[in-house]
Formats: structure tokens, C-alpha cells, sequence
């Protein structure tokens, strides 16, 4: 049966990962993101100065290091689901928790440094830069925890085995799901932290 | 393990970190370069190199290479729209 699944799907031929309706969300949501980034530039080019000032309060390190972290979930994601499809389960399940556990990093520094900011005294309503700050890397934030979940769902399917073409289908989907949440912070970093 | 690790997708992701390190020591130097427009013409290049790491995650790791062609020219067309969205907005009120 798992062989079959696998054959079922040559490499030459165009093929949708995961579902139609899960891309239907991740572009809507990718979209919805856009005009966010756009608005922000636009607010951004009202008061250079004080955007200015207020990122350079920002630790750049941080964003940097959870880009690190993103895309090195991005890379065990795929390296996981190509195992997965190879029937190699134990492989695929350890490469999924890799994945899981670097999400929990970007957690663990975005906690660090949202509680920084907050004991520093500095919140949503401190000016136009933090509103964005907050709003962006919250929503942001969201979609990460949401993605640590569908990543657990992934482990499962990974540990027991592809056994039917639902199974590649959602771990296809959560897949594209978790890239996508690394595709918003690949724009988000230069954005926030070091855009001058 | 070692064959999954030798693969295509591994090369994607060494250069999407050297991209991501080179991105951070632009942010950070763009500040001191002499030429008056040295920080805008930085932060465009950021802009760019940011679009490219979309590119690669979106035709590489979302597996969009191998997508109907529909769906990858809809992930395209969001890259560049937001590029040239963000560029533009910055350029033309930044000069």
C-alpha cells in the first residue's frame, strides 16, 4: 500500500502539495500580509525619523537568529517529508521534532524579546513603529504557534507511516503551511530590524 | 540520513543562511557607507535578496517547481508585488 501511494505520485508530473483549499488559505493569508508589509512602508516614509530611532531599539541579533530558525525548520520540514515518503518513519519523525524543536526556538527568543520590550515600558500604544511591531510579529507569532501544532500532526502521521493518500496530503499541507509561515519572517526581518 | 542530507534542498538551505547573514552585516553597515544614497540603495538590495529567499523557499522547499503553473505564477506574483510594492513606496518617499 505505502509503495503504491508513493508511485501513485511520479516526479514529472505537476502536482499540487497538499490540498487545493489549504493554498487557497496560504495565499489569501500571504496576501493579507502584503498589504500589511505595504502599509507599513507607507506609515514608515510619514515619519522616517521616528521609525528610525524606534528600530534601532530593536535587537537585529534576535531577528536574525530566528530567520536561522525558520529556515532551518523550513530545510528538517522537507528533508522529514521526503522521508516520509520513502517509508523510512522513524527518520521522518525525528527530523519533524528537529523541525518542531527549532520553532520552539524562534518562540523562546521571540518570548525574550517581547518581555524586553515590555519591561523596558514599551508597548503597543508607545508610538506608530511599535503598533506595527506588535501587530506584524504578533499575527506573525500566531501563525507560528498554529504551525507548531500542524507540525505535531505531522510527527504522528510521520511516526506511523503513510498509509493512505490523505496522509501525504496533509503532511504536504502542512508543510506548505509551515514554509509559508518562514516565507512572511523572510520579508518581515529586513522590514522591522534592518531596513534604513 | 546522509543521502537525504546530500541533497539539492540542503544547498537551498546554506544559501539561504549566507543570504541571511549577509542581509544582517548589510543592515548594520549600510549606516557608514560614504555615498549619500549608500543606505537606500542597501536597503533595496535587502528588499531584493529577501525576494530571492522567497523564491527559493517558495519554488524549492513548497515545492512550487513542480506545481501546476497556475499556483507558481500566483506565489511569483505575490513575490514581486510585494517587492515592488515595498521598493517603490520606500524609493519614491525616501528621495
Amino acid at each position: 500500500m505505502n509503495a503504491r501511494v508513493i508511485e501513485a505520485k511520479p516526479v514529472s508530473t505537476r502536482h499540487i502539495p497538499g490540498e487545493l483549499g489549504l493554498w487557497i488559505f496560504v495565499l489569501g493569508d500571504m496576501l493579507v500580509f502584503g498589504l500589511f508589509f505595504s502599509v507599513f512602508v507607507f506609515y514608515r516614509a510619514q515619519n522616517p525619523e521616528l521609525f528610525m530611532q524606534s528600530q534601532a531599539t530593536l535587537n537585529s541579533n534576535y531577528g536574525a537568529l530566528n530567520t536561522i530558525f525558520l529556515l532551518t525548520s523550513s530545510w528538517l520540514v522537507v528533508l522529514g517529508i521526503n522521508a516520509a515518503r520513502k517509508n523510512l518513519n522513524g527518520l521522518a519523525f525525528k527530523l519533524l521534532l528537529l523541525a518542531m524543536l527549532c520553532g520552539a526556538g524562534f518562540i523562546s527568543v521571540k518570548v525574550i524579546e517581547y518581555s524586553e520590550k515590555i519591561h523596558a515600558g514599551i508597548g503597543l500604544t508607545t508610538n506608530d513603529f511599535y503598533m506595527f511591531y506588535f501587530i506584524l510579529t504578533g499575527l506573525h507569532f500566531f501563525h507560528v504557534l498554529i504551525g507548531m501544532v500542524a507540525l505535531a500532526v505531522l510527527c504522528v502521521i510521520a511516526r506511523r507511516g503513510i498509509s493512505k493518500p490523505s496522509d501525504l496530503a496533509i503532511l504536504e499541507g502542512g508543510a506548505s503551511y509551515w514554509h509559508m509561515v518562514d516565507v512572511l519572517w523572510i520579508v518581515l526581518f529586513p522590514l522591522l530590524y534592518l531596513m534604513k | 540520513m546522509s543521502q537525504l542530507l546530500r541533497s539539492y534542498t540542503t544547498v537551498v538551505w546554506v544559501v539561504l543562511v549566507l543570504l541571511t547573514g549577509f542581509s544582517w552585516w548589510l543592515g548594520h553597515s549600510s549606516a557608514s557607507i560614504q555615498y549619500s544614497k549608500g543606505p537606500q540603495l542597501a536597503t533595496v538590495f535587502m528588499f531584493l535578496v529577501a525576494l530571492f529567499k522567497v523564491r527559493l523557499v517558495g519554488l524549492n522547499f513548497m515545492e512550487l517547481k513542480h506545481a501546476p503553473l497556475p499556483l507558481r505564477l500566483l506565489f511569483e506574483l505575490w513575490g514581486a508585488g510585494v517587492c515592488i510594492a515595498i521598493v517603490c513606496l520606500y524609493w519614491f518617499n525616501a528621495a
